[in-house]
Formats: C-alpha cells, sequence, structure tokens
C-alpha cells in the first residue's frame, strides 16, 4: 500500500518535473522579457555603491533586507525560547584544534574583505556573515561550548545590532525629511556600510547561536528545561 | 544550453526533494527534503537572472542571497523544534 502510494506520488512529480522543464525551455527560447535589471543599473551613480546586488539589497529594497534580518532575529528568538543548550562536544584533539586555531582567523579576515568588497563587487554582509557564523561553528565542533560566542548579554546586543542600526539610519532619514530609509546621496556609501556592517556581526551571531541550538547557559537565567 | 542545464538540474532537485518530503516520515528527512527544494529553486532562480546577451539581472541575486541565510536560519529553527519535541515525548 505504501509502496504503491509512493509509486504514484514518484509518478506525478515526474510528470510535474518534466513540465516545468518544458516551461524552462519555452521561457529561456523567448530571451528576456521586460525586467528590473534595466532600472537597477540605471539608478546605481545615485546608491553611493557600484556592485548592482548591493544597491538592490540595501538600497532600493532596504525594506526588504530589514525585514530579513528580523526574521533571523525571530528565528533565534525561537530557539532561545526552546530551552537551552546541549553541552556540546569534546575537546578536540591536537590537529583540529590547530585546524581551528589557523582557520578561524582566515574566516574572520575573509569576512571583513568581503563585507569591504561588497561595494563594487560580489561580496556583502550576507556573506560575509555566513563566514562569520561558519567560523563559530568549526570551533563549538572543535569542543568551545559557547561556539566563540561572548556571554548572553553581549550576544543578546549583537543579535539585535543588525535591525537595530538598520531602523535608526532608517529613522534618521526620516527626520532628515528623506523618507524612510532614503540616503542623502552624499552619505549613501557610508550609510550602506555602516548598516552592513552591523548586520554582517548580526548575521555571524545569529548563525553561530543557532547552531549552538537553545539559549546560552547563564546563571542569570534558571528555570531551563533540560 | 548552459541555462537549461543550470535550470533544469534545479527543477529536478525540487522535485527530487518534493518526492522525499511527500513519501518519507521522519521530521529531519522531511526536513532534508524542504531544503533541498529550496535549492532547487534557487539554482533555478539564478539561472534565470542571465538571459539573452544583457548582464545578469540583479534583482534574483539578491532575493537568493537572502533566501539562503533566511533557509538557514528556518531549518536551525525547525531543528530545535524537533530536538524538544523529541526530548518531550521521547524522554520520560
Amino acid at each position: 500500500m505504501r509502496r504503491a502510494a509512493s509509486l504514484i506520488i514518484g509518478a506525478i512529480i515526474t510528470a510535474l518535473a518534466l513540465w516545468l522543464l518544458w516551461v524552462l525551455q519555452t521561457a529561456l527560447d523567448m530571451g528576456a522579457g521586460p525586467r528590473l535589471a534595466e532600472q537597477a543599473f540605471a539608478g546605481l551613480p545615485t546608491t553611493g555603491v557600484s556592485n548592482p546586488v548591493t544597491a538592490v539589497l540595501l538600497s532600493y529594497r532596504g525594506y526588504d533586507t530589514l525585514l530579513e534580518l528580523g526574521v533571523l532575529l525571530a528565528a533565534l528568538l525561537g530557539i532561545w525560547s526552546l530551552g537551552v543548550a546541549s553541552p556540546g562536544f569534546q575537546p578536540a584533539g591536537v590537529v583540529l584544534s590547530g585546524m581551528v586555531r589557523l582557520v578561524v582567523p582566515l574566516l574572520v579576515l575573509t569576512g571583513g574583505y568581503l563585507l569591504w568588497v561588497g561595494g563594487y563587487a560580489p561580496g556583502g554582509a550576507f556573506q560575509a556573515g555566513a563566514l562569520l557564523g561558519a567560523a563559530g561553528v568549526v570551533m563549538r565542533l572543535a569542543g568551545d561550548e559557547t561556539a566563540g560566542l561572548p556571554g548572553i548579554r553581549a550576544q543578546r546586543w549583537l543579535i539585535v545590532a543588525g535591525v537595530a542600526v538598520f531602523v535608526l539610519v532608517g529613522l534618521a532619514t526620516l527626520a532628515l525629511g528623506q523618507g524612510f530609509l532614503s540616503y542623502p546621496q552624499a552619505w549613501s556609501k557610508w550609510l550602506i556600510l555602516a548598516i552592513e556592517t552591523a548586520a554582517t556581526v548580526a548575521i555571524g551571531t545569529t548563525l553561530a547561536a543557532a547552531y549552538v541550538g537553545g539559549r546560552p547557559w547563564s546563571h542569570a537565567v534558571v528555570g531551563g528545561r533540560d | 544550453m548552459e541555462q537549461l542545464l543550470y535550470g533544469g538540474a534545479g527543477v529536478i532537485l525540487f522535485a527530487l526533494g518534493l518526492w522525499a518530503f511527500l513519501v518519507y516520515e521522519p521530521l529531519l528527512r522531511k526536513l532534508i527534503a524542504l531544503n533541498i527544494m529550496g535549492s532547487g529553486v534557487f539554482h533555478l532562480l539564478i539561472a534565470i537572472a542571465e538571459r539573452g546577451e544583457l548582464p545578469p539581472d540583479p534583482v534574483p541575486h539578491a532575493l537568493v542571497l537572502t533566501g539562503i541565510v533566511v533557509a538557514v536560519s528556518a531549518t536551525a529553527l525547525a531543528l530545535a523544534m524537533g530536538r524538544r519535541l523529541e526530548d518531550d515525548s521521547g524522554g520520560r
């Protein structure tokens, strides 16, 4: 019965996949229709960055990126509300901990590079944050219970940093009479860099803390379930 | 042609993920299947961002970039929920 069901589902999904492939083929044959790329490239000189992806993320669709950082924050709050973190792994042997000592500074350095380069080439806050998160994952795998993160108080500040700086910049532009998150052209580059820096730190901390998988253990917080 | 290859790989990943999501019962497998489906969608978006001789469209690139990070964090939340569910139902 189950076998028959999975075969039927397989047949339906195969048909769906073939149909989607056909749609993709015809869509590609039709060539580029109207798209947003031309507008994105046309507005690029006014944004202060020359990488169109960064311009889309932080200038044209700033609201959207703000909300995405909000999603990250909400996910981590959800994880923290589910209980305290498990103790983690055994301390690593000599070779692994030696490698971690080499790799983690490199990851942080590469993250910083990607953050800066995002202004004019592929890179930016999300890539840099992912590298910082990866550094945390590697450290926890090597036996560091906290994944290299500071105490819970500092972590709280770090994970809200992205959303907080974003909203503060938005409110500042609002106070200047520009509208929420529409940067004055002369300041645009530096405001974007400030937001990206805060977002990098927040994304890296959030991903590493999500990998820890629970509220950090702390004397101040009693009543965890585990 | 490369676009069809890359986008087609995305479609196939999506279909494989959908199949595994529907057929297998364990939560972890469903979660992995959902992630594979997501990867398929990201593949497809990147593939159709560049069409013809024009420079690639940055908008889908930006969508994918944020989508990856959001997908990772949503997966982490789902895993934490799954572990808590297991702790509560199997631990006693």
